[in-house]
C-alpha cells in the first residue's frame, strides 16, 4: 500500500502549547489554535490568488485549473469515488491461492477512512468458498425444526415486514491476526485490523419471524445456514435470536452487496463476524448446538492448557489509532490530531485512553458523538509531536467496565497458536525520521 | 391481543424510551402477525435439512469402508489435502494428537475435532471446494472412515454408516469449554 502522509498543522504549534516530551495536548487548546491556523491559511490563499491576476485583454480562464474551464461530466446512474481515490481499496488475502480462490478475506483500509461508517464497497469480506450469485426471486428463508409450523419466506414477503435499522460493527474473530504472529509486520493499519467494519443495517427482527413459526418450549439453539457453496453454518443460542438479531436486507440504505450476503444475512450485533451468517437460507430450531465445522475445528480459541473455548461469541473491547498508523510518514514536528476507532461487543465504548510514550502515561481521548452500542466509535486527541521517537497506543474501556487487554495479558491467556479474538493494544512507533511502524510493546 | 394489554405494553415502551439517553429502536413484533411465510411440507424440509448434530439424527442411509474411502480420497481430496491427509497445499487432516498444550499445537481432525458427525456434515455440504455437494452419501461415509482410520481412531476394517459414525469417540471430545453462557 502506498504511503500516506499525515497533515501537520504546523502553524498552530506555538511554544506555549508544547508539552514536555511527546505527550498528547489538551483538546481545547488545539481547537483554539486550529481556528487561528485556519484564518492564517485563508489569508495566505488571498495573497496567492492576487499574484495571478489577468492582464488586460486576457480572459480569466488562465487563472483557473482545467476543471473550471471545461464542461463537467454528466450525471451517472450509480456513483463511484474520484479516480484520485483509486488507491483506497480493500487488501485481498487468499488463504490457498488458486487452489481455492474464494477462501480468504479482504481488509477494510481503516487508515484511509474517517468517521465511523464503512462504505459498502470497502466493508471487509470473509468467505469460506467464494461469493454466491443468488437470484433473489429463487431465494427463500426456511424456518423449521422445533417450531409449531415450518415456514418459508421469499424475499419479496420479507420486504413487507416492518423493518428496523441498527448501526453496528461486524468484526471477524480473526481480526488483527497479523499481530499474533511472532514478529511485528510493517504493514498498514487496515492490513492488521481491517477485518472490522461498521454499517447501518436494516431488516426484519428475527424474533418476529420466530414468533410466527411458534418456537417450541424445548428449543434452546438454532442453526443458521448460508446458501453459499460451503453452506456455512453456525449454532446460535435462542436468547440472542430473540434479543437483537436481525434478518438484514439493507446495508447503509441499499440492498446488501453480494459479498455481504445478498439477498439477506443474519445480523447479530456485537458477535463474531462468522455468526452473522451471509446468504442466509435456513434456520433450524434445535435443543442444542449442532457442532458444525466452523464452531469446532474453526472459531474456537485454543488456550495455554490445550483446552479450547467454544462459542466465544461476543467481541471484546478494543481500539486502534488509525491516523497516524503503520506505513504513514509524519510531516515534521508539530501539532497533529490523533484519530482512531474503538468498539465493544458488550455495549458502548465508555472511554479511550491514549499514550504517546508506550503506556507510561495516558490521556483521555474525546469520543465523537454519537456513541452507539456495539458500534464503531471515533476518538480524537490532539498531539504535539516534538520530533523525538514516540510510541502511540490506545486503550478502550466499555460501559460494562471491560478494559482492552495488553499484549502481555492477552499472550498469557492463549496458546501461541491461537489467532482469534485478538484484542491486544496496538503500538505504533513514530520514529525520528517521521516513519510510523507497527511494533510489539 | 386485548386493548388493555396493548396499552400496558405501549406505556412500558414509552417509559423505556424515556429512560434512555439515546432512544433505541427495539425490535418489536407487529400487533398482528403478517404471517407471510408459506407453510412447508415435510418432504421439502427433508431436502434442505442436511445438518448433522453429534447425536447423528438425520444421518442418511448408505455406508462406506476405509478401503472405499481411500479410493474416493485419492480421486477427490488428495490434490489439496496431500497423500495420507498430510496437508499441502491446504490443511492437514491427520496428526497432532497430544500437541494441543504445547508451544506448537497441530490441530487436525484427529487431534482437535470433537465429533465425527461434524466430518460427515462438513464434507457432504462443503467438499470438495471445486464441486461441493457432489459426493454420494456412501462416498462421504467412506471418506470419513478413511480419514478417521488415518488418524488411528477407527480400525482398518471399519465401516461408517448412520449407526457407527455417531459412536466414534474422538480423542479431543472433552477438549472444549462451552462459553455460550458466559
Amino acid at each position: 500500500m502506498k504511503n500516506e502522509s499525515v497533515n501537520a498543522n504546523r502553524r498552530s504549534a506555538s511554544p506555549e502549547l508544547r508539552t514536555n516530551g511527546p505527550g498528547p495536548v489538551d483538546r481545547r487548546g488545539f481547537l483554539t489554535r486550529g481556528v487561528q491556523a485556519a484564518g492564517a491559511l485563508a489569508a495566505g490563499g488571498v495573497v496567492s490568488t492576487a499574484g495571478a491576476q489577468t492582464r488586460t485583454g486576457e480572459s480569466i480562464g488562465v487563472q483557473f485549473p482545467s476543471w473550471m474551464t471545461t464542461e463537467g461530466a454528466s450525471m451517472r446512474a450509480y456513483g463511484q469515488p474520484s479516480k484520485f481515490e483509486e488507491p483506497v481499496k480493500r487488501l485481498v488475502g487468499q488463504l490457498y491461492g488458486k487452489v481455492a480462490e474464494g477462501a480468504g478475506a479482504s481488509f477494510t483500509p481503516l487508515q484511509s477512512l474517517r468517521g465511523t461508517i464503512t462504505p459498502n464497497g470497502l466493508h471487509y469480506e470473509r468467505h469460506h468458498n467464494g461469493v454466491p450469485d443468488i437470484d433473489p426471486a429463487r431465494h427463500k428463508l426456511l424456518i423449521h425444526g422445533l417450531v409449531r409450523k415450518s415456514l418459508a419466506f421469499d424475499v419479496a414477503a420479507l420486504t413487507r415486514y416492518p423493518m428496523v435499522s441498527r448501526t453496528c460493527f461486524i468484526e471477524c474473530a480473526a481480526n488483527s491476526v497479523r499481530n499474533t504472529l511472532p514478529k511485528a509486520q510493517n504493514v498498514a493499519c487496515g492490513a492488521i485490523h481491517g477485518l472490522v467494519s461498521c454499517s447501518e443495517w436494516t431488516g426484519v427482527p428475527l424474533a418476529v419471524l420466530l414468533n410466527e413459526a411458534g418456537v417450541d418450549a424445548d428449543a434452546r439453539w438454532l442453526l443458521a445456514e448460508g446458501a453459499d457453496s460451503a453452506s456455512m453454518s453456525r449454532s446460535i443460542p435462542l436468547t440472542k435470536a430473540l434479543d437483537d438479531a436481525l434478518i438484514a436486507l439493507y446495508q447503509n440504505g441499499e440492498r446488501l452487496r453480494p459479498e455481504q450476503g445478498y439477498p439477506l444475512r443474519l445480523l447479530l450485533p456485537g458477535w463474531e463476524g462468522n455468526t452473522n451468517v451471509k446468504w442466509l437460507h435456513r434456520i433450524k430450531l434445535t435443543d442444542g448446538p449442532t457442532h458444525t465445522r466452523d464452531e469446532t475445528s474453526r472459531y474456537t480459541d485454543l488456550m495455554r492448557d490445550g483446552k479450547a473455548r467454544q462459542f466465544t461469541f461476543e467481541m471484546g473491547v478494543k481500539s486502534v489509532i488509525t491516523q497516524p498508523s503503520g506505513g504513514m510518514t509524519m510531516q515534521g514536528a508539530g501539532l497533529y490530531e490523533l484519530s482512531g476507532l474503538a468498539w465493544s461487543g458488550a455495549g458502548r465504548v465508555a472511554r479511550v485512553d491514549v499514550s504517546a510514550d508506550g503506556g507510561a502515561t495516558w490521556r483521555h481521548a474525546m469520543l465523537q458523538a454519537p456513541v452507539l452500542p456495539k458500534s464503531l466509535t471515533r476518538f480524537h486527541l490532539p498531539w504535539n509531536w516534538n520530533g523525538a521517537p514516540a510510541m502511540l497506543q490506545s486503550r478502550a474501556t466499555d460501559e460494562k467496565g471491560n478494559v482492552q487487554e495488553s499484549r502481555s495479558s492477552w499472550n498469557a491467556l492463549y496458546s501461541p497458536a491461537n489467532r482469534l479474538h485478538n484484542t491486544m493494544i496496538q503500538t505504533w512507533a513514530v520514529n525520528a525520521d517521521g516513519s510510523v511502524k507497527n511494533v510489539y510493546a | 391481543m386485548c386493548t388493555h394489554k396493548r396499552t400496558v405494553i405501549g406505556l412500558a415502551v414509552a417509559a423505556l424510551l424515556a429512560a434512555c439517553a439515546t432512544p433505541l429502536m427495539r425490535p418489536q413484533a407487529p400487533p398482528q402477525g403478517l404471517n407471510l411465510g408459506r407453510i412447508v411440507a415435510a418432504d421439502e424440509i427433508k431436502a434442505w435439512d442436511v445438518s448433522i448434530p453429534p447425536s447423528g439424527v438425520g444421518l442418511p442411509p448408505g455406508s462406506g469402508s476405509v478401503k472405499q474411502g481411500a479410493a474416493v480420497y485419492a480421486a477427490k481430496c488428495e490434490a489439496c489435502h496431500g497423500a495420507n491427509g498430510a496437508g499441502k497445499p491446504v490443511v492437514a487432516l491427520v496428526g497432532g494428537q497430544g500437541t494441543l498444550a504445547s508451544d506448537n499445537p497441530v490441530r487436525t481432525v484427529g487431534s482437535y475435532w470433537p465429533y465425527a458427525t461434524t466430518l460427515f456434515d462438513y464434507v457432504r455440504r462443503a467438499m470438495p471446494t471445486t464441486a461441493p455437494k457432489s459426493l454420494t452419501d456412501s462416498e462421504v461415509y467412506a471418506v470419513c472412515a478413511y480419514v478417521l482410520q488415518l488418524n488411528g481412531i477407527v480400525a482398518q476394517d471399519a465401516v461408517m454408516n448412520a449407526q457407527t459414525l455417531p459412536q466414534v469417540r474422538m480423542p479431543n471430545r472433552d477438549g472444549f469449554i462451552d462459553y455460550s453462557g458466559k
